[in-house]
This record gives structure tokens, C-alpha cells and sequence, in this order.
């Protein structure tokens, strides 16, 4: 499996949405979800990117890395203006004002964008039933702005603005379960992914455009930087979350759950946990806690999933 | 020519999106605008106008949803009051900045707190300098027009730049006034279709909105100046167009009376109805005063206003919003402004009054020229009153 994963992403599509030359960090997962994504969406799509990290390192004008038709406006928005494209679209298309290429419209935020500050806007696109995917890449804190701790921020990591200390265990919150809220429209597709499975997160990325109607997928971004893990362990580390339970990879069609891959017996959290500095700190108490809580959350999920319907 | 018929300020509003063959209506429902929005959706219902009507969930959404739709090439037309306004600010500093010409009605109405529903013109100036077009309107045959023109004129690719239509919330949008409607042939001889020079397009992918760092920022927001400025030639170009084709003249200031005329009135939008009574009153008993109506707000009419303006002694500037701490009202504030290089320049005096939904008669006007001979002489330039409080 472990070699499996290393060699067949080279047998990835050839095109790339987002060209190599952007200014990323050294080891960024998200880059290279971003990357992927875009190998699955192909050619025909428009993209909404909110600002973040990916807005960042590959649009500084007069440069840009976007080799498919992208507009960047504002933080929260994502989600509205990839709903009006998709509306202008539509409307166009009817009037034959401009003809209808199949032209798909894609999301993009990071975890801030979507499950913080882009919440509303996201909610409002679902709900009114927009022809579009949206996608989260979430490395779960602000990390364009300086590692702050986001809603999507995990139990106990030490960020800026959640720091560890002599008072605190770093965040104190449980991350937001944001698929959840997804599954929670009742739209037809919602999924997790991690480019650490790269093969399944592009059939993912897929299946939620072709889906009619609004779909979701949360995506596990590694990031060095912000984690304080090194930057030739994203890969792994992305595995090492789906392995430990952390980032369970699974489907919701049409409010079905399905697990993509049952990673039962779990590994042990401190396997997942040791390699990033934002856990250091962590005495062992907190440690069992968040460790009693994956397995709660992944039995939940299994539950879940093996009832068929939520 | 088309019909003559009464109706209610806000529909005619909608009625003239719906002319204008609107494909995209984007919108979150605030009073006073509401009678704009339910009409559209009703339009689009009932199959009267071909359209997607997006009911969005707030107007930061109403507004970041018109981007979209108008990046894709899209004519686009939202409407909005208050608060929406204020919500959607800082998206419209992102429609001028990414020329996106998209078409907004705003009702005018008061901002909170206290909460008050009714009309002034504080949401206006809060998005003074938001880099969008501003027209304000009189009456509902200038909101019917004025909407019909915004769209020719801010999709004409030498502007390409959002424009907000400005009407009083309830004086102006809950009237009912006879209205005369073109045909619709006659609506589509004026306004081409709407042809974005560079729309969304997998066939020829382009960035929209990279970010810039200082050493091109400065250049932007200089290329966006040039760029609103210039635009008041074309929006003159296409009012002459229009009153060719339609027999109605529309002017960056609008005059009435004002021919020797000593003392002069300002107003913006709808109680420049009122101001006209008063005027005609004060005629008659053989006051030489005068009125301007200020129509084009931004970009804002320099030379126009200079013109005007003429050899009054005194200039009377009614706002109904407070820059509260500041010069006084934001108009009187920038008619000053744009007069202090004259080397013959009226006495200016600055009233605050029409706050929140609070009506200005007949004569209160009169009383606001009385008042002003009275600080003219006593208090010279620096004077702006809230005018009519209750102590």
C-alpha cells in the first residue's frame, strides 16, 4: 500500500489546473490537494477561490498560476459568487446568449472561509440547490495570516492565538464537524479526502461535479508550517490521520454514509500526534482524552455508515 | 411612445430591470426596498421576465452573488436599502475595482442604531467613495429612466463600472406617480446587449482578482480614478441619447429658478419637489432664490456645480446624512470643498435636516433661507446647523 500510494499518483492526468512556480511552502499538502483537484475537474470549470493560503501563493499580479478560468473577490464569499457564475451560467445558456460548454463551477476556501467566516455564505449556496462543488482545504488554523486557531482547529494544538501554556492545552474547543453541517442540507454529495489518497480523492472530486445539484468535500491539507511537522512528512501525515481515525475518509451520497476505507483496528493517536510540534506540549491525560474521543467519533461514524441512513 | 400609466415608484424600478432584459437578479429583501424585489420575483414567476432570481441570504451575499454573475457576462441587478447597503460594503469597493458593471437600485434609508426603517441619505454617503457610479433620483419618471440608462451606461466598455441608482426609501419608492413606459422595442434600440469584454471562459481562462502588492496597489486605485472620473463624459453622452430618444433631459445638476436667483438651494433626490414649492413661494413674494438639484453624485461634477452655482451670494446645502463629528453634512461639505478655489464663491451654509424618515415642508424651506441670511451674517463659512430639533 505504502508503495502503491508513492508511484501511482504519477499516473494522475497530465493537465494542471494550477501551474508549478507558485510560492507555497515547502511540503504544503494543500498545494497539493489543490493540485489534484484540479487534475479531476479538468478544463472545462470556473473556480471561486476565497482568500487564503491558495489565493496567495499563486495570484500575485501580473503573475498567476491559474490556468483555468478563476476570480478571487473576498474572504467570505466564496460560496455566492460561485453561485451567481453558476446562475449566469444558467440564465445565459436559457437566453442563448452564450452557448452552454457544460461548464462546471468550482469553491475553493480554506477552513476559515468555509467553516468561520464563509459559514453563512456556504450554507445559503447549499440550501438553495446551486449546480456546484464546493471544496474545503483545510489545515485547520488561519495559516496565511500566522497560525490562528480556526473552528476547524483540532483539541490541543497549540496555535498563535490558542497558545499552549502554564493555563492552557493550547485549543480547547473540539474541531467542527463540518461535513456534518454539509450532510445536514441534504445535498446529494458530500465526502472527506486527503491527497495522501490522491486516487481517491480525484474519483471524489469527480463524482461531486457530476453529481446535479450542490456537493461538498473536505479536504485534509498538511500543513508544515502551521503544524511545525517536517515538510517530507506531509504525505505520510495525511496517511497517519485517515490511519489513526483522526480524518476518517467517507462518503455521504444522498444522505448515505459510506467509509471509504475501514482503517480498524486504528493506530494508535500518538503515532499521528508525535510528529507535529502544535501536540508537543500535550501531557498524557489530554492525550487519552483526544485519543477516547477519535475512537468514540470513528465507531459513531461506522455506526453510521452501517445503518445506511443518518 | 409607449404608455403613460400610475404605479408605484418600485415597481417601475423593477419594471425597468425587467426592460432592460436583466438575466441575473441577486438580492436579500430590507425595507424600504422590498416592493423592488417582491415585483422582480414576481416577474420572473410568472414567466414576464426571463431571469434567475437569486434569493440570497444576506446582501454580502446578494452582492458577491452579482459579481459572479456579471463575471461570467451576465446583466446583473440587485437592490438594496440601509443596512444591506452597509452590509454589502466592502464588495462594492470589489465590483468598481473589478469593473464588473452591475446595476443597483438603493432605496435610501436611515442606518441604526437606533433602528429606524425610513428614509435619509446616510447609507449613500457611507459608500461615497466605494468607486461606484452615483445617481440620485427626484421622482419615479427619473427612476424608471435613470435605471434604463445605468445599464447602457455602465456596461459601455469605455466605463465598465458598477452604478447605483439612488431613490428616497418610501417619499420616492412607495409612491405611486404616473410613469410614462417606453415600448419595449424602443428600450431595446437604446440599451445593446451587454458584451463584458472579458467573461469567466474554460476557452480563454483569465485571473480575476489577483492580489497586488505596494509597488502596483497605488497604480490600480490611480488606473480606477482616471477611470470613474472619465466616465462623466460618457454618462452625459448617453443622457443626451437618451433625451434624443425619449424626450427627457438629464443634467449632472438640475436648475430650477435659478436665473438671478441671490440665494440658492441644494438638494439631492426627492425633496427637491418640496424645495420647488418653497422656491415658487418665495418667488412670488419677490425673494430671488433659487434651486439645484444635484443629480450625479459620483463622479462628482466639478465644473457642473461651479457653473451653477454662478453668481449667488448665498448657497444653502440641505443634507440628510450627518458626517457626525466632522464639517457638517458630507455634501455641503464637499460643495464647499469643490467652490474654495473660486475667487468669487458664495456664502455657503450647511443644514442636517430629514433625518430618518422626519419630513421637510414647504416651510421649513423657507425658514432654512431665512435662518441662513442669519448665519451669513453673523457666522460666516463654518456654519452647519442640525436643523428643526426638538430641544
Amino acid at each position: 500500500m505504502e508503495n502503491y500510494g508513492v508511484y501511482a499518483a504519477r499516473l494522475a492526468p497530465e493537465i494542471d489546473g494550477l501551474a508549478p512556480g507558485h510560492r507555497a511552502c515547502i511540503g504544503c499538502g494543500e498545494a497539493l490537494a489543490v493540485r489534484l483537484a484540479c487534475k479531476a475537474m479538468g478544463e472545462n470549470v470556473i473556480v471561486s477561490n476565497a482568500t487564503g493560503c491558495m489565493e496567495i501563493i499563486s495570484s500575485q499580479f501580473p503573475t498567476t498560476s491559474w490556468d483555468i478560468p478563476w476570480i478571487h473577490t473576498l474572504f467570505e464569499n466564496t460560496a455566492a459568487v460561485a453561485s451567481g457564475v453558476e446562475s449566469g451560467l444558467k440564465i445565459m445558456a436559457k437566453k442563448g446568449i452564450r452557448p452552454d460548454k457544460g461548464t462546471k463551477v468550482v469553491a475553493m476556501a480554506g477552513d476559515g472561509g468555509t467553516s468561520d467566516i464563509g459559514l453563512q455564505a456556504l450554507s445559503g449556496a447549499l440550501e438553495r440547490w446551486h449546480d456546484l462543488l464546493y471544496i474545503c482545504f483545510d489545515n485547520e488554523a488561519y495559516m496565511n495570516t500566522g497560525i490562528q486557531r480556526s473552528s476547524a482547529t483540532p483539541m490541543g494544538a497549540s496555535t498563535t492565538t490558542s497558545p499552549a501554556g502554564k493555563q492552557s492545552i493550547g485549543q480547547k474547543t473540539w474541531k467542527k464537524n463540518m461535513p456534518a453541517i454539509a450532510v445536514a442540507h441534504e445535498i446529494p454529495y458530500v465526502a472527506t479526502a486527503s491527497p495522501s489518497y490522491p486516487f481517491d480523492m480525484m474519483e471524489k472530486i469527480k463524482k461531486g461535479l457530476a453529481v446535479d445539484g450542490p456537493a461538498y468535500v473536505h479536504v485534509f491539507s498538511v500543513c508544515p508550517t502551521g503544524w511545525r511537522s517536517a515538510p517530507d512528512l506531509s504525505v505520510r501525515l495525511g496517511r497517519l490521520a485517515v490511519q489513526t481515525g483522526v480524518f476518517p475518509l467517507y462518503e455521504v451520497e444522498n444522505g448515505k454514509y459510506k467509509l471509504s476505507m475501514d482503517m480498524s483496528p486504528l493506530r494508535p493517536l500518538q503515532d499521528y500526534l508525535k510528529l507535529q510540534g502544535r501536540f508537543r506540549h500535550l501531557s498524557e491525560g489530554t492525550i487519552k482524552q483526544i485519543q477516547d474521543r477519535v475512537i468514540s467519533d470513528y465507531e459513531k461514524l461506522k455506526q453510521k455508515c452501517a445503518c445506511g441512513y443518518v | 411612445m409607449g404608455k403613460r400609466i400610475g404605479i408605484e415608484v418600485s415597481l417601475a424600478i423593477a419594471e425597468a430591470a425587467k426592460m432592460a432584459n436583466t438575466d441575473v437578479v441577486a438580492a436579500y429583501p430590507i425595507t424600504p426596498q422590498t416592493h423592488i424585489v417582491e415585483h422582480l420575483a414576481e416577474l420572473v414567476a410568472s414567466g414576464e421576465m426571463n431571469a434567475e432570481y437569486i434569493p440570497v441570504e444576506s446582501e454580502h451575499s446578494a452582492m458577491s452573488a452579482c459579481l459572479g454573475s456579471a463575471v461570467v457576462g451576465a446583466r446583473t441587478f440587485t437592490a438594496t436599502a440601509g443596512q444591506g447597503l452597509e452590509l454589502m460594503h466592502e464588495v462594492l469597493y470589489v465590483a468598481s475595482a473589478m469593473r464588473l458593471p452591475i446595476i443597483m437600485a438603493v432605496a435610501n434609508r436611515a442606518l441604526s442604531s437606533p433602528l429606524n426603517v425610513w428614509g435619509d441619505q446616510s447609507d449613500m454617503m457611507a459608500v461615497r467613495d466605494t468607486g461606484w457610479i452615483q445617481i440620485i433620483c427626484e421622482n419615479g419618471q427619473e427612476a424608471f429612466d435613470l435605471t434604463v440608462c445605468a445599464f447602457r451606461i455602465g456596461e459601455d466598455r469605455r466605463v465598465l463600472l458598477p452604478v447605483m441608482i439612488h431613490a428616497d426609501g418610501f417619499y420616492l419608492t412607495h409612491v405611486v406617480e404616473p410613469i410614462e413606459f417606453p415600448k419595449q422595442e424602443e428600450v431595446d434600440r437604446f440599451l445593446p446587449p451587454n458584451q463584458f469584454p472579458l467573461p469567466l471562459d474554460p476557452d480563454k481562462p483569465v485571473t480575476m482578482g489577483a492580489f497586488t502588492p505596494p509597488v502596483m496597489y497605488t497604480e490600480a486605485k490611480k488606473a480606477q480614478e482616471v477611470n470613474l472620473r472619465a466616465s462623466k463624459k460618457i454618462i452625459l453622452e448617453h443622457w443626451a441619447e437618451f433625451g434624443k430618444a425619449f424626450g427627457r433631459h438629464y443634467h449632472p445638476i438640475e436648475q430650477y429658478r435659478t436665473e438671478g436667483a441671490k440665494t440658492l438651494l441644494l438638494t439631492l433626490g426627492s425633496f427637491g419637489e418640496t424645495a420647488m414649492t418653497a422656491v415658487d413661494k418665495l418667488r412670488s413674494e419677490g425673494k430671488e432664490v433659487g434651486l439645484l438639484k444635484l443629480r450625479l453624485w459620483r463622479p462628482f461634477p466639478f465644473e457642473e456645480v461651479r457653473q451653477a452655482v454662478g453668481n449667488a451670494e448665498t448657497l444653502i446645502v440641505l443634507d440628510r446624512a450627518l458626517s457626525t463629528g466632522g464639517p457638517g453634512g458630507p455634501v455641503f461639505s464637499e460643495i464647499r470643498s469643490a467652490l474654495y478655489s473660486e475667487k468669487k464663491r458664495p456664502r455657503i451654509v450647511g443644514f442636517v435636516a430629514g433625518l430618518g424618515g422626519r419630513d421637510i415642508t414647504v416651510a421649513e424651506f423657507e425658514k432654512m433661507v431665512k435662518r441662513s441670511s442669519e448665519l451669513a451674517k453673523t457666522g460666516g463659512e463654518q456654519e452647519f446647523e442640525m436643523f428643526g430639533v426638538r430641544e
